[in-house]
């Protein structure tokens, strides 16, 4: 292959510098940065349970329904089981739950959306019709469905939570590479002998990841919700600590001991927000940066009705 | 609204509900144990193993077998809940009303309220009422519905003591008529205002963008140059036209009031589909979690096609290409 433009594409600068300087003004960002604070919160917790509160978290230590105080933070529950400790066990709960469904999902939805969107033709109908298969039952129910046939252990619950969401990140994925597929810079590389794949690794992806991105965050605070729903319900692993579970616990004691409800309720929201602002911020920052231009008045949002709202879909 | 888009619109459907109809069936098979299980329960005895057999044809080849699901889903026969021992649909028609109200006095509260919000929000945008209404809207998403019912009942009802606490009706006393209909409503504030605080974040927001979209139109400063004042044109013109991206968001919301109303009918024990759907969840009573994806995603197929066909009425622009 000629050295001529040595794979990098006519019109745009290369990737690395706009990465660098998108993130210097994500840094910048008020609202991403609370974000990022707080989810980065949650993240330490998850990673150092065992170090911030050792032990498990299911043993009665005291008194049950002990008020906050100084020896316990939040309180203890009716099983005499120290609150803070169970959130911060909750913490690595989501955590892995987040990471896994979003791993997964994204790898499925990505490959689909970009295989359909380059490819087009009858590949593209049958994964499309595939996409729309998902998308046709609701996600919540179907969720309840599948997790009492098919057992509430964390893999399982990762597996569904995962596999019910890769078809909305595949659909966006999908209409990315529509928009860059027939740009002026993947015709120049091809014309001068560019492979598929090399023009899917170092053109449509790039183009494709900021939007993607955004919508894996968003995929990520669903799934908290989602998972503390499930747990609420009852459908949660129950040999790991679950915000959810938490909440439900609470249920009965309402009256007698507010902070059973009160401060798991607060770690998700807590979450959620984190991410919820972590993604709008990207939202705004990458529209900013944009490597395809759009026009004047698209370029406010890169992703239209982003940080859209909570339990499944 | 031309007699081919409608008649386009209608026949849409049938993919749709084929769809669901595939997806079920095949989640069903898909599960790891014997199909049987999960149709008949893990406590059967041979008898009735061989009953439900011969009943689904489960012996059957597989495309057979989704012939079967599929009258009988029609017929209205969705299976037997084996921890109540009753018909499925028999359940989930006794419990469906309450949701039902429930639901709909939500989406009542939610839409006129949203509007209203986004209305009041679009006048000085940017301004502090429309800054608290984004920040109180951007917490709401982050809420869990059943938190929030938690957080209503510690306060309103315990703490203040305005709201009754659990149920539909105040036990030991049985009203008639009004007194009947006046306990309901009272019953119904909480949870109702619960349910509708979790989607009014989206309207308000959806109201917001589309009113400030149609101040910027054309015809609205036309309207305005020759004189017709800010809020006059905010209110005849503009919100009118932005009613609806509100409708037919309304409509796709449908799934989302089905799965709030279940968390928040288990806190404030509402006497609807929520406690049946806790139960079958906590027993894994697979009929009844099957019924319920069924009905909602029925549901959803029915009012996405009610609004796209009121959107087809009111918007003369939408033909089918």
């Amino acid at each position: 292959m000629l050295p001529l433009v040595s794979g990098a594409p006519l019109a745009e600068p290369e990737a690395p510098h706009k990465w660098r300087v998108a993130i210097r003004s994500y840094l910048r960002h008020p609202a991403g940065m609370v974000g990022l604070a707080l989810t980065l919160m949650m993240v330490v917790a998850g990673l150092l349970a065992d170090v911030i509160s050792p032990g498990d978290p299911f043993r009665t230590v005291a008194d049950p329904l002990l008020e906050p105080s100084g020896s316990h933070w939040m309180g203890t529950d009716n099983l005499g089981r120290d609150v803070f400790d169970a959130i911060i066990h909750g913490a690595r709960t989501s955590m892995v739950v987040v990471l896994g469904v979003v791993a997964i999902a994204s790898v499925i939805g990505l490959t689909v959306g970009i295989v359909a969107g380059y490819r087009g033709g009858w590949v593209d109908d049958i994964l499309m019709r595939i996409t729309e298969l998902f998308q046709s039952v609701p996600r919540f129910f179907l969720v309840l469905l599948i997790v009492a046939l098919f057992g509430a252990g964390l893999d399982n619950l990762i597996y569904v939570l995962a596999f019910t969401s890769w078809p909305t990140l595949a659909r966006v994925s999908r209409s990315e590479v529509l928009s860059v597929r027939d740009r002026v810079f993947v015709e120049a590389a091809r014309s001068i002998g560019a492979t598929d794949r090399r023009i899917v690794l170092h053109h449509v992806l790039p183009n494709v990841l900021p939007t993607a991105m955004v919508v894996i965050a968003l995929t990520g605070s669903r799934i908290i919700l989602l998972e503390a729903s499930l747990s609420f319900l009852g459908l949660g692993d129950p040999t790991v600590m679950s915000w959810g579970y938490l909440v439900s616990n609470a249920q009965r004691f309402l009256r007698v001991a507010w902070w059973m409800s009160v401060f798991p309720g607060l770690a998700i929201a807590i979450a959620v927000l984190g991410i919820n602002l972590m993604s709008d911020a990207l939202n705004d920052v990458l529209a900013a940066y944009s490597k395809v231009t759009r026009p004047r008045w698209r370029r406010r949002r890169v992703v239209r009705g982003a940080a859209a709202p909570s339990l499944s879909t | 609204m031309n007699r081919r888009y409608v008649v386009r619109r209608l026949l849409q459907v049938l993919p749709a509900v084929a769809s669901i109809l595939i997806v079920t069936f095949a989640v069903i098979h898909a599960a790891p144990g014997d199909p049987i299980v999960a149709v008949a329960g893990e406590s059967g005895n041979e008898e009735y193993y061989a009953f439900m057999r011969e009943k689904f044809g489960l012996d059957r080849p597989l495309h057979v077998q989704f012939v079967t699901y599929a009258t009988n889903v029609f017929r209205g026969d969705l299976g037997t809940s084996f921890v109540q021992g009753q018909a499925v649909t028999d359940l989930i028609a006794e419990r469906v009303g309450p949701t039902l109200l429930l639901m709909g006095s939500a989406l009542l509260v939610s839409t006129i309220g949203g509007i209203l919000l986004g209305a009041l929000a679009a006048r000085r945008p940017f301004g502090p009422f429309d800054l608290a209404v984004s920040t109180t809207a951007l917490v709401g998403y982050a809420l869990p519905v059943f938190w929030l019912a938690q957080l209503a009942m510690l306060t309103l009802a315990f703490r203040f003591g305005w709201f009754p606490i659990q149920g539909m009706t105040t036990a030991r006393v049985s009203y008639t008529g009004w007194a009947h209909y006046a306990d309901v409503a009272r019953h119904l504030v909480l949870p109702s205002l619960v349910l509708a605080a979790s989607e009014v974040a989206l309207i308000t927001r959806i109201a917001r963008t589309g009113i400030l979209a149609e101040m910027n139109s054309d015809y609205v400063r036309v309207a305005q140059a020759k004189g017709l004042s800010h809020s006059s044109a905010l209110l005849k013109h503009a919100l009118r036209n932005a009613l609806l991206p509100v409708v037919t968001v309304v409509g796709t919301r449908i799934g989302f009031l089905f799965s709030g109303a279940v968390l928040v009918e288990t806190v404030f024990g509402w006497p609807g589909l929520g406690r049946l759907v806790l139960s079958a969840a906590q027993t894994r009573d697979h009929p009844i979690l099957l019924g319920m994806v069924l009905l909602v995603a029925f549901s959803l197929v029915i009012s996405n096609l009610l609004t796209d066909l009121l959107y087809a009425r009111v918007d003369p622009r939408i033909r089918y290409r």
